[in-house]
């Protein structure tokens, strides 16, 4: 009886744990996602930057999900990188991505410098959000704007 | 035909080209003429005591503009008497962003009680002469024998949740070296911000 209970005690705790763990938000650095790409050299990466805290990402976040959901066939990794401060990890990230149940990877920015961070991502960068950044082996695409699931899609196609 | 058909591509280049370049130090700061929340119509000339200007595109919107406002006050306060006094511009298009309508600009305004103008930018020129790109971007601007000229492009400082002790405040560096007659070190930093707000391109 009582190995019975903590069976079930144990099934209850992983399952939780397993739930929680799909929606986890880690902490990534700039060599962190760069690492992260190369190890995937024949994927395509959508890197999107984005906050809890802007309007028109929370408007596109879900184009880029439906993105990777639909192009799941084709390699296309969606990685959702948020610029919110850290301190907001608990209080408004994770809360964020468990409300909107967000199925892509989820990630909070762990740079403490704009100046080099922006920058590395794209030169041409002013550090206004939406960005996105596409990458598919030696290519490189930088759009700093709002973008729809057409226009989402139309860029993903042309790498 | 012809016409129209150059016309047609003017207008498509125009309507791609709403990415404007943003503005770097050396570069000629255009004047403008805005109306600000009081009604009346500021420019360069409406300061000619100035030496020089804190033009800075920010919102009522904007969580990092929201973060930066009391720091914008404080900068006009401590500026204002040194020759630079804050000209703040809202970039955004009303239509795109409800929250920023002249109306609400007045309404913000008076109840944060602005020492410095606040000015609207309709059909977002200034924004685009200036190429802003996000809320809060600020321009320093000085006056000088062949016009006025951009001294600086970028943050206010390097902390905007405002929890740093030791803030390098970039702006304040930037006008301190300008009023004992040097060049400025930093000319141009970047910063997280909202994105200037647009209508929807059909």
């Amino acid at each position: 009886m009582k190995v019975k209970t903590f069976k079930i005690m144990l099934f209850l705790f992983l399952a939780i744990s397993i739930k929680a763990y799909s929606q986890q938000v880690k902490l990534l650095n700039i060599d962190q996602l760069n690492e992260r790409v190369k190890q995937g050299q024949d994927s395509t990466y959508v890197v999107n930057f984005w906050a809890t805290w802007c309007a028109p990402c929370i408007k596109e976040l879900p184009h880029f999900e439906k993105l990777g959901l639909e192009h799941q066939s084709d390699k296309v990794v969606v990685l959702l990188v948020s610029v919110d401060f850290k301190s907001k990890l608990n209080s408004a990230v994770i809360p964020f991505v468990k409300r909107k149940k967000m199925q892509s990877e989820v990630f909070l920015l762990n740079e403490s410098s704009p100046q080099d961070y922006i920058d590395r991502i794209d030169p041409s960068w002013s550090g206004s959000i939406p960005a996105t950044l596409f990458i598919k082996k030696e290519k490189r695409k930088f759009i700093e704007s709002e973008l729809t699931y057409e226009q989402l899609l139309t860029e993903y196609k042309k790498l | 035909m012809k016409k129209y058909l150059s016309l047609m591509l003017l207008f498509s280049a125009f309507m791609m080209q709403a990415q404007a370049p943003t503005l770097k130090a050396g570069q000629a700061a255009p004047d403008f003429k805005l109306k600000n929340v009081d009604g009346k119509e500021i420019s360069f000339a409406s300061y000619p005591d100035a030496k020089g200007f804190i033009v800075v595109f920010t919102c009522n919107t904007c969580p990092y503009a929201i973060g930066y406002e009391q720091r914008i006050i404080d900068l006009d306060n401590k500026y204002r008497s040194k020759g630079y006094p804050v000209i703040a511009i809202n970039p955004n298009d009303p239509e795109a962003s409800k929250a920023d309508t002249f109306d609400k600009m007045q309404a913000l305004a008076k109840e944060k009680k602005y020492p410095f103008a606040y000015l609207f930018d309709p059909g977002q020129v200034v924004t685009d002469q200036y190429g802003a790109k996000r809320t809060p971007h600020l321009f320093i601007v000085s006056k000088s024998a062949k016009g006025t000229v951009v001294e600086y492009t970028g943050a206010i400082d390097n902390d905007p949740e405002g929890t740093k002790t030791d803030k390098t405040k970039f702006a304040e560096s930037v006008i301190d070296a300008l009023n004992s007659n040097q060049k400025p070190a930093i000319t141009e930093t970047k910063e997280i911000g909202c994105t200037v707000k647009r209508k929807a391109k059909a």
